[in-house]
């Protein structure tokens, strides 16, 4: 078992009487990919500048390797960033980038026998490094461009060597891909697993991008207003949401009011279903999910519901249908397809059922009733986040 | 409109001939063998020669380069230190530091020469009668006159600089362990660089070309070169004025020209990385 690194404790944060954090609590540990997940203005860049040593909680207390660091500057920090829009420096060619920090290092002088002696790392070793540094971001060749002769992609890496090069115990990366276009995300992402699993240090990730974070990340923090809504892995938080939001924002679902009748038991559309979840009070009113995948069409004779055809789309590996089971419309995946206004039954296996318990997100997730507009939503999330520091336009 | 039609081509012919025939005639005179204003007699350099054994006009000559190089160069910081706080505040107060810096810059040179006199008569009177000191009106005056009018060209050359840099450069030169100071020093201060030279131009521009407030803030002592030829030419009509007012034509000319290669060339630039990034989005 890896050893705790970072500790966030009670950390809260407020800008202008707004809390932006409730309450945090929350460790990281050694050689750990972790990724913040959620919505913007969830607080998961806060969280991540907290780590940083950008900005310090308003309460509360974060630890490193179990010294209590709220008031060590981001320079004295053995934690490196890689920024949103990459942050190079613009006036350094590639090479004085990645340098920047191994200038900026004394090291104990190894010609003084005392060791308190400070010195700046030498020519040799900074060239060294960096040229360490290239190879494992395969840019070698490009030390003498400056950063906007590169690419997008380029930018990112410089970034990543940038930062890693001083040998962090911490990397944090603030949704560093979100520039980037999808071919060259996916690319990234295998990239960054890589490098992480190469280095051997911990990574705290920031991202909107469910996808990215179910792919790369040992342990997924999914956030919302501030709070943590769940922790877990990406199997956890995939197939054991905490909740209504974590069940929509994960994936797909369908959410759907039920009753817990006994353990095992549980009854919706005033039918019983047969489940695998225990420990709920006899009769305590819970959310149903039903992942649309987990949900297999047959005739109508044959089904647990009967429901008819809203909607189909074709999304090239299977048919995304609407369904209507008496107003309530679920969403459904399968490679079947069945016209627009057929009547169908669907059967769902005891484990397809994901029952959680009521939360504030009850009855607000998991209805497809407006499908076409969620997916217009989906497919413009790049939002602007963090506006504060740019203010009215950049350039003219 | 048709492309280079007559009456076009002789607008701009006129609209040019306004503009530049009463320099161009001055130029022309201030070369003229004798001393008539209105007959030519022939080449010489004679007011040129006779100019630069003029002491007066060369301590005025002095003077100004000197007041003018202290007061952009002292502008140039406080200009820059300003422009970073103003670009640091919330919009809405920057929006009324950024209005209260354009009055200086519309306000009538007289208005701020005359207010600028008061104030340090004033000042000086009420130190002298403390401190039984008898100072005056002079260079230093001066020279706090010319930073005064010179900070807000230089604000408003950096702050578009600002506007362009990268938000999050200053913290990652600390995340990378700089200190505050360092970053500013390393990463900030080489991006603002184009914006504080072209603000030290702009500057170094205005003071030697003032007149009125430096009329007003020099006390009796000190004279600048705009101040000597006004002075000049109140006395007595020497062609001295002629060639004098070419040269401080010229050299304003040159710095403007300066200025203006450098920012069509900082835009340039500044196109070409957006073309980049462009393709690369």
């Amino acid at each position: 078992m890896s050893k705790e690194l970072i500790r966030l404790q009670n950390c809260c944060m407020a800008f202008d009487d707004e809390q932006v954090l409730n309450n945090l609590n929350l460790y990281i540990n050694d050689k750990e990919f972790l990724t913040l997940l959620g919505p913007s203005g969830c607080g998961k860049t806060t969280t991540l500048r907290i780590i940083g040593g950008f900005t310090t909680p308003t309460s509360g207390d974060v630890f490193f390797d179990g010294v209590r660091i709220n008031a060590v500057p981001p320079y004295q920090r053995q934690i490196n960033t890689v920024f949103q829009k990459y942050a190079l420096f613009p006036h350094l060619n590639v090479f004085e980038n990645i340098a920047f920090g191994l200038r900026m290092k004394k090291v104990p002088d190894p010609a003084d026998p005392s060791g308190k002696r400070m010195v700046k790392l030498s020519e040799d070793e900074i060239t060294r490094r960096v040229d360490e540094m290239l190879e494992i971001i395969s840019l070698k060749g490009f030390e003498n461009r400056k950063p906007d002769a590169l690419s997008g992609g380029q930018q990112q890496r410089v970034a990543i060597a940038r930062a890693l090069v001083n040998r962090p115990k911490v990397l944090l990366l603030d949704e560093p891909l979100g520039a980037l276009d999808l071919k060259l995300r996916k690319d990234m992402q295998m990239e960054l697993k890589k490098i992480q699993q190469q280095v051997g240090i911990t990574f705290v990730y920031v991202t909107h991008d469910q996808e990215e974070a179910l792919t790369m990340s040992d342990t997924i923090v999914v956030m919302d207003k501030g709070s943590i809504q769940q922790i877990g892995t990406p199997e956890d938080i995939y197939n054991e949401p905490k909740n209504a939001f974590v069940a929509d924002f994960i994936g797909e679902s369908n959410i759907i009011d039920g009753i817990m009748c006994a353990d095992s038991i549980v009854q919706m559309y005033g039918r019983k279903f047969q489940c695998v979840d225990s420990g709920f009070a006899p009769n305590e009113p819970v959310d149903v999910v039903i992942r649309p995948e987990d949900i297999d069409i047959v005739p109508v004779e044959q089904g647990q519901l009967a429901g008819t055809v809203t909607n189909v789309t074709f999304k090239g590996m299977q048919y995304d249908i609407i369904v209507d089971f008496r107003g309530f419309k679920w969403l459904i995946q399968t490679t079947d397809h069945s016209p627009v206004g057929a009547k169908i039954g669907v059967k769902i296996d005891p484990d397809g059922f994901h029952i959680m318990k009521k939360s504030a997100y009850s009855g607000k997730f998991g209805d497809y009733s407006s499908y076409s507009e969620e997916y217009d939503e989906l497919s413009d999330t790049e939002e602007p986040e963090d506006d504060a520091a740019e203010g009215d336009s950049h350039e003219e | 409109m048709k492309k280079n039609g007559f009456w076009s081509r002789l607008f701009m012919v006129l609209v040019f001939l306004f503009l530049y025939a009463p320099i161009f005639v001055l130029i022309v005179f201030s070369f003229n063998a004798t001393k008539s204003r209105s007959v030519w007699a022939g080449f010489s350099l004679q007011w040129y020669v006779k100019l630069f054994s003029d002491e007066a006009i060369m301590e005025a000559l002095r003077t100004t380069l000197l007041v003018s190089a202290a007061a952009s160069v002292v502008a140039c910081i406080a200009g820059t230190a300003a422009a970073i706080g103003i670009y640091a505040l919330k919009r809405k107060s920057r929006g009324i530091v950024l209005s209260v810096n354009n009055i200086p810059l519309t306000n009538a040179d007289i208005v701020t020469g005359v207010s600028l006199s008061l104030l340090f008569v004033l000042a000086v009177n009420a130190f002298n009668s403390t401190f039984g000191t008898r100072w005056e009106l002079g260079f230093w005056t001066l020279l706090i006159a010319h930073i005064t009018f010179d900070i807000p060209y230089v604000i408003l050359s950096v702050l578009p600089k600002l506007r362009q840099l990268d938000p999050n450069i200053y913290e990652a030169a600390q995340d990378l362990g700089a200190t505050g100071f360092t970053a500013f020093r390393k990463v900030i201060l080489p991006d603002l660089m184009p914006g504080i030279v072209n603000g030290l131009l702009i500057a170094f521009t205005m003071s030697i070309d003032d007149f009125v407030i430096s009329y007003f803030t020099a006390g009796s002592k000190v004279s600048t070169l705009a101040m000597e030829i006004y002075a000049m030419a109140r006395r007595k009509i020497s062609p001295e004025i002629n060639a004098i007012s070419t040269l401080l034509f010229a050299s304003v000319l040159i710095l403007l020209i300066l200025i203006n290669i450098r920012q069509s060339r900082q835009d340039r630039l500044a196109k070409r990385q957006k073309a980049i990034l462009a393709t690369k989005k």
